[in-house]
């Protein structure tokens, strides 16, 4: 019945869509996938903590991404932050809104989707892998090109600002391509904005591609409305000697499911995954990350922390896949975790498959409460109990930000996080 | 200053203190030995507010407060200082930032203005010397990596920084050598004074050669069997616990 519905949105978007549409393969491929299989449910191992697909189902009316709403230039430097500098580009549902944004083209090009045309749409991000994946391809409308060319250093960050405001039972489906060319560097950053209280689906799929000796660090910010049900898909592929660096801090939302994949394809490269969860409330967040060690010499590094509060729910799912070919690879993995009520629930879960047999790798998880005897020892030296708390709870968070290395946005997290911390743990 | 009456602790419903009377005025040293087990450190857990102790009877008079009333920041504030038997190792919090905090939340509940970066630091540089702490240990977490004699030093140093009126130190000569623990009894006797008193939780007499005590007095199964002066530590030292048992196992 389920698939019913999306085919019915479908042929209606598909109508709707000129008949040359470079995106037709992706569509054809993406409706077959969902035909097939449909949205991933609880008996799928890979969503067995995650009813995401059920909650969608049941309030989602059209698949169609939302048109985009009225948005001023007030509402995007409201969104910005002290001693931010660089370009802005703004999203409105999932749309490039190109009046609002703040683009110098200083050392990289941006494009819609439609209008570049490239050929590694699509080939980074594989539907098989993920029904969401599928579900974007079928229903993005347009997106960006984001292109670092060689050896281009771009000197201040590009902020990729999405603004979401859409009916309860609209979905919005933005979709990011970035290309960084050989030898070039470039920072992004990434927020998105819920402008009002009401349920969304928000379903995003960015592929990136570092090419050989490149460097990429791309930091985000989840901090989407109480109800937003959020499908976040970010596949990054990363060539010899290159760097990718992620940071993500995510701090609302009703439910959220992260599918984040670094395929390490070359020799020498090195992919870090950092990630921050602060929940409370009822959100539930599921992080699935997937590292794939493919060439010999690369490094990966995970280390992915939580505070849940409340009857919030956490999942960590990390894979680390080290194959044949991959000697003297070095991988860790750590998923830390403090739980503050008796209702927070964590599901952690580290998956190593390893084929090589010259790797070191590590992995470790830990969950427990906070240390109540950190905080009497606070307490005993004059520190109120509440800023005791919120002062070790940062302690444990903040090693996670440590690792955003601009330092203006690691500045904003740190003041959102203590925020949070200071006045809902 | 501090006066306290048939005091009654438990945890988990085993009675531990049963019936501590001891009165200390400003300017006094007392000295609390016993043998293991005998509720000395749960004395101090108890003054200092830790919350697993379940106070059955008794009270606890501080320049007029009840201080069984009080949370354990506002005892820290009112000026009662607890150098710990086992300073916690807390990863992520500077303990330059610690310090700079509980300074300036001390200094607010006492009606004082914050210390400013600078003051604070040309505070922090003086009380430094006092215990003969190193600055790099302080630009690290708080206690994290810190040898033991370093986790004692930086107890001292916070009490240098916090100027309590009433410091309770729980065996703190635990563990240390005898270069450190000359260094922290130090460190001590530098911060006495007509107007503050000390308590000296220990097991061993050593210490008492070092911060020389008004008053010693000897606790067993929950009370002060026994009090004299500093003569009382060398017998003990000599003599050990045992004949203090018998003499109160005998009077049951």
């Amino acid at each position: 019945m389920k698939t019913i519905q999306i085919n019915k949105a479908t042929q209606q978007f598909l109508q709707v869509q000129p008949a040359h549409s470079s995106f037709s393969n992706l569509r054809k491929t993406g409706l077959e996938i969902l035909e097939q299989e449909g949205l991933p449910h609880i008996k799928e191992e890979e969503y067995k903590f995650t009813s995401i697909s059920r909650k969608i189902e049941q309030q989602i009316q059209d698949y169609r991404s939302a048109s985009s709403v009225k948005l001023s230039a007030d509402q995007v430097s409201e969104a910005l932050f002290s001693d931010f500098e660089g370009d802005i580009i703004v999203f409105n549902n999932g749309r490039f809104e190109p009046s609002l944004s703040r683009v110098s083209d200083e050392g990289y090009t941006i494009s819609t989707l439609s209008e570049a045309a490239s050929a590694l749409l699509g080939t980074i991000a594989n539907p098989e892998a993920d029904p969401f994946i599928a579900l974007n391809n079928l229903f993005f409308e347009d997106g960006i090109f984001l292109k670092v060319p060689k050896g281009s250093l771009v000197q201040k960050p590009i902020f990729l600002l999405h603004f979401n405001q859409a009916q309860e039972g609209q979905a919005i489906h933005a979709r990011v391509l970035i290309e960084v060319e050989d030898q070039a560097e470039v920072t992004l950053l990434e927020n998105t904005i819920s402008l009002d209280e009401a349920a969304y689906f928000s379903n995003t799929v960015t592929e990136v591609k570092v090419g050989s000796n490149a460097h990429a660090h791309y930091y985000r910010l989840q901090n989407e409305n109480k109800q937003a049900i959020v499908t976040n898909n970010f596949v990054t592929d990363i060539h010899r000697s290159a760097t990718f660096t992620t940071v993500a801090t995510q701090l609302s939302g009703d439910m959220l499911r992260n599918n984040l994949s670094l395929n390490l394809l070359e020799s020498g490269c090195e992919g870090n995954m950092y990630g921050l969860y602060l929940l409370n409330g009822k959100t539930h967040v599921d992080n699935h990350t997937n590292v794939d060690h493919t060439k010999p010499h690369a490094d990966s590094n995970e280390l992915y922390k939580g505070i849940l509060a409340d009857s919030s729910r956490g999942v960590f799912n990390g894979k680390i896949f080290v194959r044949q070919d991959a000697q003297k690879t070095n991988a860790f993995q750590q998923n830390n975790n403090i739980l503050l009520s008796e209702d927070a629930i964590i599901n952690t879960k580290p998956q190593l498959e390893i084929w090589a047999d010259d790797v070191k790798c590590s992995h470790g998880c830990t969950t427990g409460q906070l240390d109540e005897e950190a905080l009497f020892y606070l307490q005993a030296r004059g520190i109120g109990k509440d800023q005791a708390r919120g002062l070790l709870l940062y302690a444990f968070a903040g090693e996670v930000l440590d690792h955003i290395a601009y330092e203006p946005f690691k500045a904003y997290c740190i003041e959102m996080v203590q925020e949070r911390l200071g006045t809902q743990f | 200053m501090l006066s306290i009456k048939n005091l009654h602790a438990s945890i988990e419903g085993t009675p531990i203190l049963r019936g501590i009377n001891l009165e200390v005025k400003p300017g006094e040293v007392h000295a609390i030995m016993g043998p293991n087990g005998s509720g000395k450190s749960t004395l101090a857990s108890v003054l200092a507010g830790r919350e697993e102790y379940e106070v059955t009877d008794g009270s606890v008079d501080f320049l007029g407060k009840d201080l069984l009333d009080l949370a354990p920041e506002d005892r820290a504030r009112e000026g009662v200082f607890l150098a710990f038997q086992y300073p916690v190792e807390i990863p992520g919090v500077s303990s330059t930032n610690f310090l700079r905090t509980a300074v300036n939340q001390v200094r607010e509940y006492r009606g004082l203005e914050p210390l400013d970066a600078v003051k604070f630091l040309s505070e922090m540089k003086e009380k430094m010397k006092l215990v003969e702490i190193d600055q790099k240990l302080l630009s690290r977490a708080l206690n994290e990596g810190f040898s033991g004699g370093e986790k004692k030093r930086n107890e001292i140093f916070q009490m240098a920084m916090l100027e309590p009126k009433l410091s309770i130190l729980d065996e703190t000569d635990s563990g240390l050598d005898i270069d450190a623990l000359r260094v922290v009894s130090n460190g001590v006797n530098k911060l006495k004074s007509n107007e503050n008193a000390t308590i000296v939780v220990t097991h061993y007499q050593r210490l008492l050669d070092y911060i020389v005590p008004d008053y010693v007095h000897v606790l067993y199964k929950g009370r002060i069997v026994k009090s004299g002066t500093k003569e009382l530590a060398l017998e003990l030292e000599e003599k050990g616990y045992d004949w203090i048992k018998e003499e109160v196992d005998a009077a049951v």
